[in-house]
């Protein structure tokens, strides 16, 4: 299959949501891709199918507008490969769809960073967000199972007001962030109350359980699954009995697509323009890649980056100076929760730090960077490509990743077979036929 | 009250509502997913389609990622 558009939109989260509903309503022709079955992304993401929970109003508003507009939404597909400039191959099983555009929003958002503790791979143990997205999708724990909640950030609370809503109080919630840090947010967050009100709602929902800050998880331990955890405050080391675990440090930003783009990072995320465009032409990004902020930031900039690559830059511009006060929010709370460095500390030599290929802290601990750990011990080449292990890493041992290859998600080898054909029928005829501009596409 | 499904994990009756996911339905069964490449056992971690430890094969095909993929009646689950 072969689609000409003017503006690709990669991710139907709020960013995603946001750039293809004003892209569209500003007159482009708007194709919206999510691999995902419905759209939503990982925030709004409700259960598969129709679920008695109610649906978060802002995001049933966009999707009203997302119904009505002339956006072309694909559910299902995956983004496979770049063929060129202003063509990208995406895979939905064994079928394969090539798009031209002349502007791409990558919207790719943010994953959890999960951490590597002694007995981390023991069934029961599992992200925090993890658990809320098994929660929305029908998972019930067992009536009398003790669920803990650990890690950082405000998706924690999030988390054990999700499990404490269908009727299972939390055992456990522990932030590793001290009380003195997060105090730093005060002034911010009663410069948004609606937020404060969240954290007060969240927080009355579990009780009687209440975040204990200061404190994280430093091993966990079973027969067959976890049937224990060890807490600790840095001082003393407690046994707290846990039959579900659900442990996550915050989020990392999905920088797969732009990276195989080739657009400059910076910081944690993409480096971007007042207009969310990045370094590569015609490319644009918004929300978590451009540093994680939150459902606020991602919307703005998804609403900037899609007036931006619909040719309406005077009415993005308006946008900026609102956009402004969520980043700064945004960074308050990211300083807030800094992730303390006895996190680092945590392995011991056999603790598994790629799940995928079962490489080791202490194989890992000799290496100078991720090539080189790639190279000698498998780490981060296997199943899930360094997208647990990598953020993992980085945290660990200060190594970053530069270099991304296709395919930037597993697909069937009749997929790239395909690819292969259609990427050098591409290259040596994308000049003279104009396909680069995003035009047309040869035969 | 929501309806009803019936799927075999590993040759067992697992019984779970419409909508719940496949990755879901192992944790509640407590049946792990994929055995790792030194041997541990394995159960879904990360919920959203991107650890690929929740693999199994369903309904005859092998390595589906079961946090992606919604329960059906009759569906057969086999873990490593």
């Amino acid at each position: 299959m072969r689609l000409v558009c003017d503006v690709l939109v990669v991710g139907a989260g709020p960013a995603g949501i946001c750039a293809a509903v004003t892209a569209a309503e500003a007159g482009a022709n708007v194709c919206l891709v999510d691999e995902n079955p419905a759209v939503g992304g990982q925030i709004w993401r409700h259960s598969m199918t129709s679920g008695p929970e109610p649906k978060d109003p802002t995001f049933l508003q966009w999707n009203q507008r997302l119904e009505r507009s002339t956006c072309r939404w694909m559910n299902g597909w995956q983004v496979v490969e770049p063929l060129g400039p202003g063509v990208i191959r995406l895979a939905m099983g064994d079928a394969t769809a090539d798009v031209a555009y002349q502007r791409l929003i990558a919207a790719t958002g943010a994953r959890e960073r999960l951490l590597p503790f002694p007995g981390w791979t023991l069934p029961g143990v599992m992200g925090a967000g993890a658990l809320g997205a098994f929660l929305r999708n029908g998972y019930r724990p067992r009536p009398g199972q003790r669920v803990l909640l650990a890690g950082s950030g405000p998706l924690l609370l999030a988390c054990a007001a999700e499990l404490a809503a269908i009727g299972t109080r939390p055992a456990g919630l522990f932030e590793q962030a001290s009380r003195t840090r997060l105090a730093t947010m005060l002034p911010e967050l009663l410069r948004q109350p609606a937020k404060l009100a969240q954290a007060a709602a969240y927080s009355w929902k579990i009780l009687p359980t209440w975040l204990r800050t200061h404190c994280w998880i430093a091993a966990a331990e079973g027969r067959d699954r976890v049937e224990r955890v060890m807490i600790t405050d840095g001082r003393r080391y407690w046994w707290s009995a846990c039959d579900v675990l659900a442990c996550g440090y915050g989020l990392v930003p999905n920088l797969e697509l732009p990276r195989m783009l080739g657009c400059a990072l910076a910081g944690a995320g993409v480096a971007v323009g007042p207009l969310q465009q990045c370094s590569v032409e015609g490319v644009f990004c918004a929300g978590e890649l451009t540093g994680v902020g939150g459902v606020e930031k991602a919307m703005l900039e998804g609403q900037i980056a899609g007036l931006a690559a619909a040719g309406r830059p005077h009415d993005a511009a308006r946008l900026v100076p609102e956009l402004r006060r969520w980043k700064r929010f945004a960074g308050r709370l990211a300083s807030a929760y800094a992730l303390r460095p006895e996190l680092k500390k945590l392995s011991a030599p056999e603790t598994i730090v790629c799940r995928c290929e079962d490489v080791h802290h202490g194989e890992l601990r000799e290496q100078d960077n991720w090539r080189s750990a790639k190279l000698a011990t498998r780490c981060g080449m296997g199943a899930c490509q360094g997208r647990i292990c990598g953020a993992a890493a980085e945290f660990l041992y200060g190594w970053k990743n530069e270099s991304q290859r296709p395919p930037l998600s597993p697909v069937p080898v009749g997929a790239l077979a395909v690819s292969f054909e259609a990427s050098a029928e591409i290259t040596s005829a994308g000049d003279a036929t104009g396909c680069a501009s995003g035009h047309s596409l040869p035969d | 009250m929501a309806k009803q499904l019936s799927l075999v994990v590993n040759g067992r009756l697992v019984e779970v509502e419409e909508g719940t996911s496949v990755a879901a339905a192992l944790l509640m069964a407590d049946e792990p997913a994929r055995i790792s490449v030194a041997g541990e056992r394995r159960a879904p971690f990360c919920g959203m389609g991107i650890c690929m430890e929740c693999r199994a094969t369903v309904d005859g095909v092998p390595h589906q990622r079961t946090c992606q993929l919604v329960c059906r009646d009759q569906m057969k689950v086999v873990t490593a």
